[in-house]
């Protein structure tokens, strides 16, 4: 008599390709995923109650350790939802700069997925090849805010500082030399015969159960719906620079690749198109209950002097409301909800992070496949487990 | 609080079409933003789903805590039509004594996660849901955290030679001098 009987295996969270911390409890029948159950939470480090206790300001630090690979974009995203409380405009200056910086950002994040999705596949050259060019991005970052990862430049109601003189020739010259690296990588993977039999109908996720799981970003483009924050609430400038939206057919992992190696090459001609066009003008709103005055200010007036002890001691105080402000991350919309009862703390931040609903719909994905496709499944999501849990 | 007069299109179909059960309408900073009775929440959420309207794709649902008004406990569920291009938030309340909502799930399958978060961090319980255990905390975690009478507090370390500082109490959220009594 044959028996048939599943096998339960435990994936994670110490695992080389969950990408974190991330565990999969599978129940197999042979090598076919009869059904997989995530179980995240390893790495949450409480942020929402934390911002709960700090200043609208401080927050900013916080917000930047969500989402490492792209902290760009969360302290967009915070930044956008405080001014939007407060009800200012930022100067176009510094949204031009706050789009350049996403967008590099973007393309760096982007690398980093490139990068170990290819590891797991066993091409292990083309990680060198992405950190290579991930490390020109990283030493940009730091020639404008000192820091290579969780920047902390942003702030409400512009950007620090303005960018450095030699910020651009450096990253214009990188942006020349890029398309052609991206070619180089492509000429690697998108017709390698081991790359599309490993990508090509793996991992399929159809537009109805995207649609149904909240998916965003790289993943429901891929599987045909065109939805883009970026197009479709425009922020800070969007409006003003051409790109397109590349979108799949068929939502499966070669897709999510075909998109994402599009999205590189848009985010570089947004940067170009924001740095020929970049407005002269101030990179941080006037008003002094909001953002600190200039430094040079201090030793001169009163005034500044206490602006600046109000500011760094008690911080604003937004009016009383509720607010949500969202940015297009690497991954998806990325949302930051917030409530405010008129004091200098938020009452509540809620982070609505596009990982968290993406690797919702991971089970849908591997069910029915192959277990080692389970791998594929998990790094053409491309989550990070610090938004994940946050 | 600033309020735009004008209300959007489906702001107004929901008032008309629960007529009490929409206890608060607004729009704060071009958000729309609905608050409906708690037992009128899955008619809700059913009727702005289907034409003209699909809102189809649930982006967020979370929850805060009003301690110490009652009901103590806003559900917020934020949600997108890709077609019209626009967002509305639907919100709900629930009392401390008997937090329990409807699940959302047969309506949004992406509501499952989002969920057993708001359970695990303010407590708050979806009827009819599949799986309502914790999921960013561990299982024997006690309390929730997100709660605003759950106090932020220092973690133990187990190290020689650490003298613990006193746990930090939580910080009074609104001075005395600024309350306003409600």
């Amino acid at each position: 008599m044959i028996q048939r009987e599943t096998l339960t295996i435990n994936m994670g969270p110490q695992h080389p390709s969950t990408h974190g911390v991330l565990r999969l409890v599978l129940e197999l029948e042979g090598e076919v995923v009869v059904s997989c159950r995530p179980v995240i939470g390893y790495l949450h480090t409480g942020i929402e109650k934390e911002m709960e206790h700090r200043t609208y300001h401080q927050n900013i630090t916080l917000v930047d350790r969500i989402e490492y690979l792209s902290s760009y974009h969360e302290e967009f995203a915070y930044c956008l939802a405080v001014e939007k409380l407060l009800g200012i405009e930022v100067p176009k200056r510094a949204q031009y700069i706050r789009v350049i910086l996403a967008e590099l950002n973007r393309i760096s994040s982007h690398l980093v997925w490139l990068g170990t999705s290819a590891l797991d596949l066993n091409v292990t050259s083309l990680l060198m090849y992405c950190f290579r060019d991930r490390e020109e991005i990283l030493e940009l970052s730091e020639m404008v805010s000192g820091q290579r990862m969780m920047p902390g430049y942003f702030r409400i109601g512009g950007v620090q500082q303005d960018l450095p003189e030699e910020f651009f020739p450096r990253v214009r010259r990188f942006l020349d030399e890029f398309p052609r690296r991206l070619d180089e990588y492509e000429v690697l993977l998108t017709d390698n015969l081991v790359w599309r039999q490993r990508n090509e109908g793996v991992a399929v996720l159809r537009r109805e159960d995207a649609l149904r799981y909240g998916v965003t970003g790289p993943v429901l483009r891929a599987s045909g719906v065109p939805y883009d924050v970026r197009k479709a609430f425009p922020y800070s400038s969007y409006e003003d620079f051409e790109f397109d939206i590349p979108v799949g057919e068929h939502g499966d992992a070669y897709d999510r690749y075909r998109v994402r190696m599009e999205e590189m090459r848009q985010a570089r001609r947004i940067v170009l198109q924001a740095l020929d066009r970049l407005p002269d003008g101030p990179v941080l709103v006037e008003d002094r209950k909001v953002a600190l005055p200039p430094r040079r200010e201090l030793v001169r007036s009163m005034e500044a002097v206490i602006h600046q002890f109000k500011l760094v001691s008690e911080g604003i105080h937004p009016p009383k409301g509720e607010v949500y402000a969202a940015v297009e991350s690497p991954r998806g919309e990325k949302g930051y909800y917030l409530v405010s009862d008129g004091s200098n703390r938020p009452v509540r931040v809620r982070v609505r992070s596009p990982s968290f609903s993406n690797l919702q719909a991971l089970p849908v994905m591997v069910q029915g496949g192959m277990l080692a496709d389970v791998v594929v499944a998990i790094a053409s999501i491309d989550i990070v487990l610090g938004d994940v849990d946050r | 609080m600033a309020r735009e007069a004008d209300l959007s299109p489906v702001q107004a179909f929901l008032q008309e079409r629960l007529g009490e059960g929409v206890l608060e309408v607004h729009r704060f900073r071009g958000d729309a933003t609905v608050l409906v009775q708690p037992d009128r929440l899955l008619e809700a959420l059913s009727a702005v789903k289907e034409d003209p309207w699909r809102f189809e794709m649930l982006t967020d649902l979370t929850a805060w805590d009003r301690y110490p008004t009652e009901p103590r406990f806003e559900v917020v569920y934020h949600l997108l039509s890709l077609s019209r291009r626009e967002r509305l938030r639907l919100k709900t309340r629930v009392p401390s004594s008997d937090p329990v909502l409807p699940t959302a799930i047969p309506l949004f399958a992406g509501a499952n996660w989002f969920e057993r978060e708001v359970w695990d961090l303010f407590g708050i319980r979806f009827a009819g849901h599949p799986d309502l255990t914790r999921i960013l905390l561990p299982d024997d975690w006690e309390g929730h955290p997100l709660r605003r009478d759950y106090p932020l507090t220092e973690e133990p370390v187990e190290f020689r030679g650490y003298t613990p500082k006193v746990p930090s109490q939580t910080i009074p959220h609104v001075p005395p001098h600024r309350r306003e009594d409600p």
